[in-house]
């Protein structure tokens, strides 16, 4: 074999590695890709059934109530409208009324049922996509000075 | 004063690495000897005052000096003495004065011990090393002082986020940084080698070493990240595809591929041109790992720097470092003549596509990792790319990679016949299924990753043994003469058994534990008990109880199997007043088959009942016990005489050198 055949058969390979790759990534964008969603974007658009998104806001004032086995049920709402969410397990330890949550899982017939739940990490942050969700519905101004003093905001006026 | 000494040494220091940049960088250019000898003196000053630096900002966390913004914003007088410590890390200005510490103590490693190497390529990396030594200084002292005061001084502090007060995460940031910095060397190395227009066996001989420490510390670095989110995240995960993960995970893939270009060159003479391009890489990707991490450009516990100004600074130089290295890459790299020629079908082949897997698994981590933020940025959909995207995949592009690292070694330099080792492998491929197929009955309906992943850690552990076995002509000689011949391995073989070997044990730990957890939530009340995996998990209740600095609810498992005692699961939630924040701490049995994992949540109705989560987790500890022996390889292999001080000057190859 020829010097410039050898070349080629590793460029071949590496093509190939690469168009593998780039099949793999494209079937996975497809199905695996989860899209974030406000309270305000699901009570207007319509929400495709048991396809993975996310679903970010507050956890409305007084709408936790607790079920038998394990069961939550919350609002979580942009101020705007919020949505029904139901989800079967432990809390995250940050989980409280009225501070920022993301829930992922699916949604029909008005409830979302989420298969995991992710509140802030830490008590200075909430999700960026929150504070967005808060924001386009055009109710950030209306947030109590306690929740303005954390978060983005707090971080954006220091500068 | 401390604090004040500390920014005064700092800023001594940016001087210093200034004066180490330009210097010995000019003298090498102009073969002035007096002016390459500079590199020596700054880079032992350099790390003089950096480590004085870093020990005055200790003190100032260990006496909790709260006249100091950074002590205050992160320690608490009442925090425990390992956290007052690691609480110097714990934190953006922290964590980058480490980086500098990280990067100087390198650079003056390389001083110290680079007795060997040529004066004009010591002068050229020990420059190369302070330019980045210059960028990080500078982005300190412009956007990021550790040691600025806050006056009035505060009663006492705000205390550090209670979920990095666990020694896991004490020791993760260091190691993980002494590997992003670590490839710095590797870097330095690879543009001098540019500058100099020269990469030759010997220059592949200095560099491996550096290289291997890196990639050791990287290893055991993102590993305690994982075993720290296994047991104190209490998800029951141990790798979340988080883009944190992934940023540490990208420069391991390519310091990786790395490591295994690098013995072509220094065995082969070829593929140069892409090994210097890898370090370039492989350092690039601690850059920027480094920038998606502290920029706060993540959704992420680690994302404590919502700051653009830092954000955009650290931009700025990873924009200096890798384009600038690229166009020198691109003027200079065709230069670098390689003489070695191979079929395709030889180590050089199998090293090769190590190479391509590795750099494409790392381009799709990266792609997935930065497709959100890119949507984010030009007004598209807020989208995120979880687990379900990377295992999609990157498990399927790693498979055939491990099936033909079983085989890679046993190949011959320049051409090999796969016929041959087919025949020697046909044991191991029935084995590997009869493992697969076992895996399969386990539980018929199990994902089939996690069944093949059995197959290929049976088929690559197997195939490292008798490649050991073939070395060391076992049954063909004596076994007397098989023994003398496994001391006297070199311990670069070694290294490389044992990181198989390894890996081999952590793909099972890993197929077992992705693969077939069991996981069960409900709410129990004392007395209760709920059968896991076979194993019945009995709720004692809980008690509340005092820890050093917060408060805490403790459950009580007794697990059984079969009527027979195991253990007692202690899982707790703790609360840390200082910053009115609750944790989980999981209980957790480890044993050979798997680990027993409970975690206890809120508390549930009026007669005692929680909210438990129970686990099982199939050869967890295999992913451990694998990455331990994956490291002692790496520094068995550092250990090995070739690579010793002195040993490569004695044996300089043939210069190829190009008109520099």
């Amino acid at each position: 074999m020829k010097r410039k055949h050898k070349r080629l058969t590793f460029v071949g390979v590496a093509l190939l590695l690469l168009a593998g790759a780039v099949g793999l990534m494209l079937n996975a964008f497809e199905e695996s890709i989860v899209f974030f969603h406000s309270p305000t974007d699901i009570a207007e658009k319509p929400m495709t059934p048991d396809r993975r998104m996310r679903l970010g806001g507050l956890v409305e004032e007084g709408s936790v109530i607790k079920m038998p086995d394990a069961v939550v049920v919350f609002n979580i709402t942009d101020l705007a409208n919020s949505t029904k969410v139901t989800y079967r397990g432990i809390l995250p330890d940050l989980f409280r009324e009225g501070q920022g949550v993301v829930a992922e899982g699916t949604y029909a017939n008005g409830l979302f049922t989420a298969s995991e739940v992710l509140a802030k990490h830490d008590e200075n942050y909430m999700p960026p996509e929150v504070a967005d969700a808060l924001k386009k519905s055009g109710k950030w101004d209306e947030m109590s000075e306690e929740m303005k003093r954390q978060g983005m905001i707090e971080k954006e006026t220091q500068q | 004063m401390i604090a004040e000494a500390g920014h005064f040494a700092l800023i001594l220091a940016l001087f210093v690495a200034m004066v180490q940049a330009v210097v010995p960088m000019v003298g090498a250019q102009r073969g002035n000897e007096t002016w390459m000898a500079m590199d020596r003196p700054t880079a032992i000053s350099q790390v003089f005052l950096v480590a004085f630096a870093f020990g005055c900002l200790t003190y100032s966390h260990v006496v909790s000096d709260f006249s100091v913004l950074n002590v205050y914003q992160n320690s608490h007088s009442e925090k425990p003495m390992l956290y007052k410590v690691a609480g110097v890390w714990g934190n953006h200005e922290g964590s980058l004065l480490l980086w500098v510490f990280i990067l100087a103590l390198f650079g003056s490693a390389a001083a110290f011990f680079g007795n060997n190497l040529p004066p004009t390529l010591r002068a050229r990396v020990l420059g190369v090393q302070a330019m980045v030594s210059v960028g990080f200084y500078l982005f300190m002292l412009l956007t990021s002082n550790p040691f600025e005061r806050m006056l009035p001084a505060a009663p006492d502090g705000q205390g550090l986020n209670p979920l990095l007060q666990d020694p896991g995460l004490a020791f993760h940031p260091p190691f993980l940084y002494l590997g992003y910095v670590g490839f710095s060397m590797a870097f330095s190395f690879a543009i001098a080698a540019l500058i100099e227009g020269r990469v030759d066996a010997a220059w592949a001989r200095w560099v491996r070493p550096w290289t291997l420490a890196a990639w050791c510390f990287l290893t055991i670095g993102i590993v305690l990240g994982s075993w720290w989110a296994y047991y104190e995240l209490g998800w029951g995960g141990w790798w979340f595809w988080d883009p944190v993960e992934n940023a540490s995970f990208l420069p391991w893939l390519a310091g990786t591929a790395l490591l295994h270009s690098a013995i072509v060159v220094e065995k082969r003479d070829t593929m140069k041109a892409w090994t210097i391009f890898l370090a370039i890489l492989a350092f690039s990707m601690s850059l920027l790992g480094t920038f998606l991490v502290r920029s706060g450009v993540l959704t992420s516990v680690h994302a404590f720097a919502t700051d653009p100004e830092r954000g955009v600074f650290i931009l700025m130089l990873l924009l200096v470092v890798i384009g600038g290295s690229l166009v020198l890459f691109a003027v200079r790299a065709p230069a670098l003549k390689s003489t070695g020629v191979f079929k395709p079908i030889s180590r050089e082949g199998g090293l090769l596509l190590n190479n391509l897997v590795m750099s494409v698994a790392a381009a799709v981590v990266l792609l997935g990792t930065l497709y959100p933020l890119f949507l984010d940025a030009v007004g598209g959909a807020k989208v995120s790319v979880g687990p379900p995207f990377f295992n999609m995949v990157f498990i399927p592009l790693m498979m055939p990679m491990l099936i033909a690292m079983g085989v890679g070694p046993m190949l011959s330099w320049k051409r090999s016949d796969l016929g041959a080792i087919a025949k020697r492998m046909r044991l191991t491929f029935m084995l590997s299924i009869v493992a697969a197929a076992a895996a399969w009955s386990y539980e018929t309906d199990g994902p089939f990753f996690a069944i093949m992943g059995i197959g290929v850690a049976v088929w690559l552990f197997m195939g490292t043994l008798i490649e050991l076995a073939e070395r060391i002509r076992l049954f063909t000689t004596p076994l007397g003469e098989s023994f003398r011949r496994l001391v006297r391995q070199p311990r670069a073989s070694w290294g490389m058994t044992l990181a198989h070997g390894g890996l081999a044990i952590m793909i099972a730990g890993m197929a077992g534990a992705g693969g077939w957890q069991v996981e069960s939530v409900q709410v129990m009340k004392p007395g209760e008990t709920v059968q896991v995996a076979g194993y019945d998990f009995t709720f004692r209740g809980a008690e509340d109880g005092q820890g050093p600095n917060y408060s805490v609810i403790r459950g009580v498992f007794d697990v059984t199997k079969d009527g027979k005692m195991i253990v007692e699961l202690h899982p707790e939630k703790r609360d840390y007043p200082v910053r009115e924040m609750p944790t989980t701490e999981a209980a957790i049995h480890t044993m050979f088959t798997g680990d027993l994992y409970a975690v206890i949540g809120d508390h549930e109705g009026t007669e005692g009942g929680y909210v438990t989560r129970i686990y099982f987790n199939p050869l967890v500890v295999w992913m451990w016990f694998g990455t331990l022996v994956i490291v002692m390889g790496g520094v068995i292999s550092i250990s090995d005489r070739r690579y010793r001080v002195g040993a490569p000057a004695r044996q300089v190859a043939k210069p190829a050198a190009v008109k520099a």
